[in-house]
Formats: structure tokens, sequence, C-alpha cells
């Protein structure tokens, strides 16, 4: 602890500057790039879920089950061994794409599932009505409404992957916090960990906390209006 | 037999042997301990920094509240892995016995401190979700329970203790049971610091199931790590952990049902 005072610490982690700077873009690509996974796999979990057929829900039902139920690291560990056994050549960071975005996947998943379910009966029997098909449906009149729903909890999850990248350091992967590690542990950069573990810190604390403001926000907001409109009703 | 069948034998064999399967049931007890002692320590912790930042707003009491808000707001937005690192140099340990750390099965008392650590990290960590968690169900009580406390003349430290607390707790425990497999996921982070829980048992199993599949012939040919062991023993895992997760997640939304009915 005594390394944050120490002039000399600081300037290492100063003179290494690049290598922060190079996790942390680590860091947001595998966020990214697992993001889009886990949109498409979120979606088409959402619509699954929601479509009132039998096998689809069970599909849909199963596959969310699975990921929210066992640990990212046991999934990322699988995927990483599983393919290295097999003979397949694959680089830690597409491990880490595709395990984010499926483990990510199943949360987006629920967090839609849940935004459309919350849509009155009634508009999905008013769209109907008008001839709209169950595309034509959920384009024009469900998935407009569900957006405001779902983007407060669509922010903390995507926090909340920004912040599961560092598992990957476990199969050896190159994210800010396994390399704030690898440089406090290095043998020729280690021992500064107080200013290294604080610039790793503040930097993930940088991406992730304005987004969890802005979701708690939009939340609050979204709360005092439905309130409104209950009182409204009431009176 | 094809070859993959000769492998799947083998992985099998693994499980099968009794060695192997007592030490994943032994990093099984390990991962309920662990996931217990830190719900139960966060909750204690939690509570503390949820009052604070709910009822410290007046005076210098501010402060605290200040304080509070900036642990929790600065857990949450950084990952477990940073603060098992950071316990893992920083967070001083007690010297354990040898005695004590052959009595939880470790050779060394290295490893025990470790352990030590890197449960600090993951209760420090859920105790700013817990915090949030017990300051949702705070919410959840009326104002007017506050009022009536009072107004019976009871002071703060009683109206807290008799009246809000229980009714904020009842409020809460599906979503603090959801955190349990929350942290019951979390504590496989340990794996990266230390082998003691099942993700980190799994894994050093793992990196030696050439010598238990029966492909090991003597120290010059030393048999391979077949990937049906991969799929055997993380599959192990996997079943255990979704088994303890999925029982709990059924029991959470059985609760929830009940209560909206």
């Amino acid at each position: 602890m005594e390394t944050i005072f120490s002039a000399k610490a600081w300037a290492t982690v100063w003179q290494y500057r690049a290598t922060f700077l190079n996790g942390l873009i680590n860091t947001l690509q595998s966020a990214v790039v697992g993001l889009v996974i886990a949109m498409v796999i979120g979606f088409a979990i959402g619509l699954m879920a929601t479509s009132g057929r039998r096998g689809l829900q069970a599909v849909a039902r199963v596959y969310v089950e699975f990921f929210q139920n066992t640990p990212l690291i046991l999934q990322v560990c699988f995927l990483y061994y599983a393919l290295a056994y097999s003979g397949v050549r694959i680089t830690v960071v597409v491990v880490g794409f595709i395990a984010l975005g499926l483990y990510h996947g199943a949360y987006v998943g629920e967090v839609g599932r849940a935004g459309i379910q919350a849509i009155p009966a009634g508009q999905f029997a008013a769209a109907r009505s008008q001839g709209f098909g169950y595309a034509q449906t959920m384009r024009y009149v469900i998935l407009p409404q569900t957006v405001k729903i779902i983007l407060p909890p669509m922010v903390n999850q995507v926090v909340a992957l920004i912040k599961n990248t560092s598992c990957l350091y476990i199969i050896g992967g190159a994210d800010l916090i396994a390399t704030t590690y690898n440089f406090v542990t290095g043998a020729s950069t280690g021992g500064a960990y107080g200013p290294a573990y604080l610039v790793g810190g503040l930097l993930f604390f940088l991406v992730c906390y304005p987004l969890s403001m802005m979701a708690g926000r939009w939340e609050r907001r979204l709360k005092a209006r439905d309130q409104m409109q209950k009182g409204g009703e009431q009176a | 037999m094809s070859e993959f069948m000769i492998d799947l034998r083998g992985s099998l064999g693994i499980l099968a042997n009794p060695d192997v399967m007592s030490y994943l049931l032994k990093g099984l007890l390990f991962t309920l301990g662990i996931s217990v002692i830190a719900i139960f320590f966060s909750l204690i912790i939690g509570a503390v920094l949820a009052l604070v930042r709910n009822y410290c707003a007046h005076g210098p009491a501010r402060a605290l509240r200040r304080i509070a808000s900036i642990y929790i707001e600065l857990f949450r937005n950084t990952p477990l892995m940073l603060w098992m690192f950071v316990c893992f140099v920083m967070c001083p340990a007690p010297s354990f016995s040898k005695g004590f750390a052959s009595l939880l099965g470790f050779t060394s008392t290295v490893a025990v401190k470790t352990l030590f650590k890197a449960t600090v990290a993951l209760t420090l960590f859920t105790s700013a979700i817990m915090a949030e968690i017990i300051r949702g169900g705070l919410n959840s009580v009326h104002k007017g329970q506050f009022e009536a406390a009072y107004s019976q003349g009871f002071g703060t430290l009683q109206t807290m203790t008799l009246i809000v607390l229980p009714q904020a707790f009842r409020n809460i425990i599906p979503t603090m049971l959801s955190q349990m497999i929350t942290t019951i996921k979390d504590s496989s982070y340990m794996a990266s610091l230390v082998t003691v829980e099942l993700m980190g048992c799994t894994k050093l199993i793992i990196s030696k199931a050439n010598t238990y599949n029966g492909t090991w012939v003597d120290r010059f040919n030393r048999g391979t790590i077949n990937v049906t062991d991969v799929f055997v023993l993380f599959g192990f895992a996997f079943i255990v952990y979704f088994a303890i997760n999925f029982t709990l997640s059924c029991v959470v939304r059985m609760m929830r049902a009940r209560k909206r009915a």
C-alpha cells in the first residue's frame, strides 16, 4: 500500500502507460464484440420466450437457465480447453468474444422477455385486428414500446459485460485487469502495486460509472412516470 | 471399440476414482462454505452501508453517507477480479497455524492465507451489492411505519431494529437468495488465486487427467489429456453448479409468485 506514495512506482506506471491503455482497449474490444453477439442471441431468445410456442419457449428456457446458473469462468474455461484439446486453433480473444456473448445473451434474452411481457396483451390483439402479421406486430407495435422499458436493465448488462471481461484472465487473456496484474508481478515492472491497481481500477470505474449513473437515472424517471400515471388513474 | 469410446471410458474412470471424487466434493464444500461466509458478512456490512447511505442525511453524519456512497459505487463499477488481486497483495491476513491449515486440508499455511484474502475480496465486493439490495428493501417500507413507531415513543435505534429492518428484510429475501446464486458463481473467481473451491479443483484435476484416465504407462510415456476428459470433468462441474443454483432459483421464483398472489 505504501507504494501509492512512492514517486518511483508512479514513474514506472507512467513509463508503461501504453500497457494500461492497451489493456483498456482489449477490454473494450471484448466488451463491444461480446455485446453484439449477446444482443443477437438475446433478441432471438426474447422472441422465442414470448412466442407462445411450447417448443421454442422450452429451448429459450433451457438456454437461459443453463447460462445463468453456471459460472462464467467455468464456461470460459470449458470453451477454451474443449477447443484446444480438439485441436481447433483459436485465440483467447475469440474465445472471450464467444463466451461473453453466450453468457450475456441469456441475460439480454431475459431483459427482452420481461420487456415484451410488460406490454399489455391488448396491444397484440389490436395489432392483429388491424391485419398485422407477427413480424409487423413486433416491428411496428411491440418493440418500439419495449425499448424504453428495457433500456435501463440493458445498460446495466453492458456494465456487467465490461466487468466480466476480467474473467478472461483465467485463460491468459490480455484485458485490463490481467494486464494490471501482469504488470505488478512482472520481472521488470513489478512492485508498483498501489499506483498500478489504482490506475487499472480507475480506468474501469471511469468507463462503468457513467453508464451505471445513466441507467439509474432512466430507471428512476421511468418509475416516477409510472407512478404519475397510476395516480392519474386513481383520481 | 472406437477410439472415442475408449477415451470416454477413461474419462469417466476419472470420476469413478474415489480420490478424485472426494477431492472434487471437498471443493464443492469449500464453494458452499465460502459463499455462505461471504453472504453472512456482506449482509452485516451491507446493512450498515445501506442504513448510512439512506438515513445519514443531516449534519456531520453526511460525511459518513458520502463514504458509504463512494464504497458502494466503487465496488459496483469495478470487477471482482480486480479486488481479488488487490486483496491478494494488500489485504493483511492473520498467520494461521499448521494445525488449522491441515484441518482444512492444506499442506501449507500460505494457501490458507490466500484463501482468507480471496474470501475477504469476495465479501467486500458482495457487500456493495447487498447494500443496494437492502436499500431497496428499506425504501419499500412505508413512511407511515416510521411515523407510527416514533408516535409510540420508539427511538431511532428501536424503530430501525424492531420495526423497519424486519419488514425490509422480509421484502428482500427472494432478492437475497438470488444474490446467493451470484455469490456461488462468483466464488469461482478464486480459481485465479488459489486451488480450493470447485472450479479450481476441477481445473487442477484436468491438468493431471493423464495420470487418472488410464493412458499413463510409465514415466517415459506419461499418457495424454483427451478432449473427453475436458468434457467429463467440466461437465461434472457444470452439473453440480447447475443443480445447486437452479434449485435456488426455483425457490426464488416460488417465493415471488407467492408474494404476488
